[in-house]
């Protein structure tokens, strides 16, 4: 018996493939107020962050089970004064390191530190850190910085790697966010429209953009492409709020991707610590062979054995594996229901809701004013999302 | 520009090759992703080192798996490896 339930267990994780892709969010400090930030809105009651040697350990026993790509995001990742010694490690043991930053605190010195450490890539991202957001392109201070930081990245031999996160208030700008790509030679460019987690959901009703502001923006970006050739690689990502099949959510729960936060949960996706009912393990306390192949929160949602109906029965259940959980949580109230975005959920309304509310113009909700991510507003919503 | 048996191939400057023990791979990493490699694609690229010809790279799989008629695939295959930019090819 005991046997069996072993060559059981043993059986599981043969299948269950390594983590392949490790992110690393060192802090959730950040210097950005973004109005659509995916950190956790309750971000500021986590402040214990892991000490250096403490990710060298993380690093160390994700590169044994097989961890291969790594990514260093935050909040700004920059704010950690020893994030060249982590990088340095991270390339020793052999791992593809990225950085994923906006640029703030990116110097000539740190940025030389960094390559001497053996930092693979840097993804820049560009955000609106001004109250005005109808300023956010022309907003001299921060297109001057980036651009030198842009050109500090070229110089030092890196591709251009540029991120703009895209919402209903600088979506009719595209063609100046094209224009400033082009100007700063970027190879890819990723317009990726908001995703509604962390502050995104806060905002939600704010940041989604019309169907008419969709459509013109990504025949804009077509144009962009025909005109100017591949020379830079766009990638326009819509709002899966337009779509009715989710997407398969970090390519299944548990299956690639392993994220740590800053005080050392390790979480399948880097906004599940929202799901209610589920501990996630702490790296400070469990070893990640251990966190990856044995604990709850990691088996809970791996594969299709714990959807329930329309999921369970569907046809198309291996190709999104039912979606997004957390999405599940917040519009559906149950972390365990189908995406909403499915419309095979008997709560898609609650989505075909917000996209109807999203094509009326003068709607109130849309005029409330967007709540700023920062420490205050963080202990003041006291909220998961 | 093809690929021909004088062309000399070299790992494209933001990938890297490696080998994975956890995958029993060789896999090619870039910014934010990556590829498994089955054993031939792996064999090749390793070689693509900037500087060997196709000749010298057909040659070395030739006699390190003892095979022959290698030449074909390998033009293939680099041709295909620099349509992806996975190698510049001079
Ligand atoms: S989204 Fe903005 S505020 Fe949030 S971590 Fe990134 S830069 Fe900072
Ligand atoms: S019912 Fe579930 S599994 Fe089927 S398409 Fe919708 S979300 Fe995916």
């Amino acid at each position: 018996m005991t046997d069996l339930a072993e060559a059981r267990l043993a059986e599981q994780s043969a299948q269950i493939g390594p983590p392949l892709w490790l992110l690393a969010e060192v802090t959730y400090r950040c210097p950005l107020h973004c109005v659509y930030c995916f950190n956790p809105v309750d971000f500021a009651k986590h402040e214990n962050e892991l000490t250096t040697d403490e990710w060298f350990k993380v690093l160390r026993e994700a590169r044994e089970l097989g961890s291969v790509q790594c990514g260093f995001s935050g909040g700004e990742p920059m704010l950690r004064d020893d994030l060249e010694l982590i990088v340095a490690e991270a390339h020793r043991l052999g791992y593809y390191t990225n950085l994923l930053t906006s640029g703030i605190g990116l110097n000539e010195k740190r940025i030389d530190a960094l390559k001497e450490a053996g930092l693979d890539h840097i993804q820049l991202s560009f955000q609106d850190s001004t109250r005005e957001m109808n300023d956010f392109l022309s907003s001299t201070r921060t297109f001057d910085l980036k651009r030198r930081v842009a050109d500090l990245i070229k110089s030092r031999g890196y591709p251009m790697v540029m991120n703009c996160t895209i919402h209903r208030h600088n979506i009719d700008h595209i063609e100046s966010i094209l224009q400033l790509a082009s100007d700063i030679d970027a190879e890819y460019v990723e317009l990726a429209n908001t995703q509604y987690y962390g502050w995104a959901q806060v905002n939600r009703d704010q940041l989604l953009p019309s169907r008419e502001q969709l459509e013109r923006a990504e025949r804009i970006t077509n144009e962009w492409r025909e005109k100017h050739g591949n020379r830079m690689k766009l990638f326009f990502v819509v709002p899966d709020y337009y779509e009715n099949r989710p997407k398969k959510c970090m390519n299944g729960w548990g299956n690639i991707f392993l994220t740590i936060t800053p005080d050392g949960k390790a979480l399948p996706c880097h906004t599940a610590r929202m799901l209610p009912g589920l501990e996630f393990p702490d790296v400070r306390t469990s070893g990640i062979r251990e966190i990856w192949y044995e604990s709850e929160g990691f088996n809970r949602y791996r594969g299709t054995g714990w959807m329930k109906e329309p999921c369970s029965s569907c046809p198309e259940k291996e190709k999104d594996y039912g979606g997004c959980r957390c999405q599940a949580y917040m519009v559906a109230n149950d972390p365990d229901a189908a995406d909403p975005v499915c419309d095979k959920s008997p709560f898609h309304g609650r989505i075909v809701e917000a996209v109807e509310r999203a094509q009326i113009a003068g709607n109130p909700m849309q005029v409330k004013p967007l709540i700023y991510r920062g420490p205050k507003e963080s202990l003041q919503l006291d909220r998961p999302f | 520009m093809t690929v021909t048996t004088a062309s000399v191939p070299k790992i494209g400057r933001h990938f890297r090759i490696q080998w994975e023990e956890a995958q029993q791979a060789y896999v090619l990493l870039y910014p934010e992703g990556m590829v498994k490699l089955n054993q031939s694609a792996g064999e090749i690229l390793k070689r693509c080192s900037g500087e060997t010809s196709v000749a010298g790279i057909v040659d070395d799989l030739e006699k390190t798996f003892n095979a022959q008629g290698l030449q074909q695939d390998v033009i293939n295959f680099v041709e295909l490896a620099r349509q992806q930019k996975w190698v510049d090819v001079t």
